[in-house]
């Protein structure tokens, strides 16, 4: 079975935004996601899931790398200024080609 | 002092203390859902045993309060506190909104001093969740209206998990009317004290984990998350006598007036006015405004409503 190079597009960021990441990453080409509800800190502060207002998720996408790119440029031009947000880019291999 | 309070101070002492006490984000969750409809339900069942002309210019009232409070609350922020437009619109719409739990704690101290309320009181809570956050969204885009997506905004206000329980609760309860709902009378009602006991335990310990957000928020925020409820409750005392509340009503308006939303606000502030940090809004909100209505603010707005029914 022949593997098929992907990206592995990794966001980690305020719960408040996942509506908005899963309408952005659609309209820009990805077909499937995957979220989990995390905590953490990082340089500015902690989160660590204790009420509403401070939950955080962690959402796994797995596309080509120009839908990658394109989610990446978009994601931190909209909300990197104001939010909470982490991402990194990473090569991954699928085994079926058609479902990413 | 209720012993509900004493939960709260439990749970702040053990976050200070940095205990390892942690409530499941599942048992939150469950009994935040418990609490709106429990007193969702019992508002409903008590909405069908009044007139709706009575209640209905009642309730105008109560939302134009809605409406005024956050505007008098901006330009404290903006001119006096020297806060940008965003933080002090988002500051504005919390305590412009309504704290549930805070209400929750209300009934629990009329209910202990044995003076009677106007038991739809809860219909008030459902209608003063939104009108504070509408105007501070307002506020906060005043000049940019057009770049406002209010379609999924909209969707965030109306349809939050506060809204849809506690109309809901309403809702249920008036259609099901007390015979209805005796079966469920043991689960919703009986259990309920105990119930916020245990969500004011979890309370503190999330109101003492924002206190390091006062750092950022400075002495003028300390302030105003004080002065600005017992101001607020003042207006709604008035306003709760003019419209002929009783002495137990114009105890709950007026606690409901001085409470900063920490569940509908943030959410829906975070969305529409992401440019305002959250820290300065929440410290407030959840550090200092909470703690000091569960403990001095409700006993004094109890006063104030006495002072006014005399």
């Amino acid at each position: 079975m022949k593997p098929f190079p992907k990206k592995l597009l990794v966001i980690i960021g305020e719960a408040a935004l996942e509506k908005f990441l899963v309408r952005d990453i659609k309209r820009f080409g990805a077909n499937g996601y995957t979220i989990a509800e995390v905590r953490g800190g990082g340089l500015n502060e902690t989160r660590d899931a204790e009420w509403e207002g401070n939950r955080s998720i962690r959402m796994e996408i797995i596309c080509e790398p120009t839908a990658a790119e394109k989610i990446v440029e978009h994601v931190f031009a909209s909300y990197a200024k104001n939010f909470s947000l982490s991402l990194f880019v990473s090569d991954v291999s699928v085994v079926r080609n058609e479902k990413f | 002092m209720d012993p509900v309070v004493l939960f709260f101070l439990l749970g702040v002492i053990a976050r200070l203390a940095k205990s390892d006490l942690r409530l499941p984000e599942a048992l939150y969750e469950t009994l935040s859902i418990y609490l709106l409809l429990a007193i969702g339900l019992k508002g409903g069942i008590e909405l069908a045993k009044h007139p709706i002309a009575i209640i209905a210019p009642q309730a105008v009232a109560v939302i134009a309060m809605g409406l005024v409070l956050p505007l008098l609350a901006y330009p404290v922020l903006r001119f006096i506190g020297r806060l940008n437009n965003f933080d002090s619109a988002s500051i504005a719409a919390h305590y412009g909104s309504v704290s549930v739990v805070t209400f929750a704690v209300g009934l629990a101290f009329v209910t202990k001093q044995g003076i009677a309320y106007e038991e739809y009181m809860p219909l008030f809570v459902a209608l003063l969740e939104v009108p504070g956050i509408l105007v501070g969204i307002l506020l906060a885009r005043l000049h940019t209206l057009k770049s406002v997506q209010w379609r999924p905004l909209m969707h965030e206000i109306f349809f939050s998990k506060a809204v849809v329980l506690l109309v809901g609760g309403l809702l249920i309860g008036w259609l099901a009317g007390p015979q209805g709902l005796d079966p469920m009378r043991g689960f919703f009602f009986d259990l309920f004290k105990g119930v916020l006991a245990l969500f004011l335990l979890e309370m503190g310990l999330v109101a003492a984990s924002r206190v390091k957000d006062l750092k950022q928020a400075g002495w003028f925020l300390i302030g105003f998350g004080i002065v600005i409820p017992i101001t607020f409750a003042m207006i709604g005392a008035t306003l709760g006598m003019l419209i002929g509340l009783s002495l137990g009503g114009t105890t709950l308006l007026a606690i409901l007036a001085a409470s900063a939303s920490y569940i509908a606000a943030p959410a829906a502030m975070r969305i529409a006015v992401p440019e305002a940090n959250p820290a300065l809004s929440i410290g407030a909100a959840l550090a200092i405004t909470f703690p000091f209505n569960l403990t001095l603010g409700i006993p004094l707005y109890f006063k104030m409503a006495q002072f006014i029914h005399r």
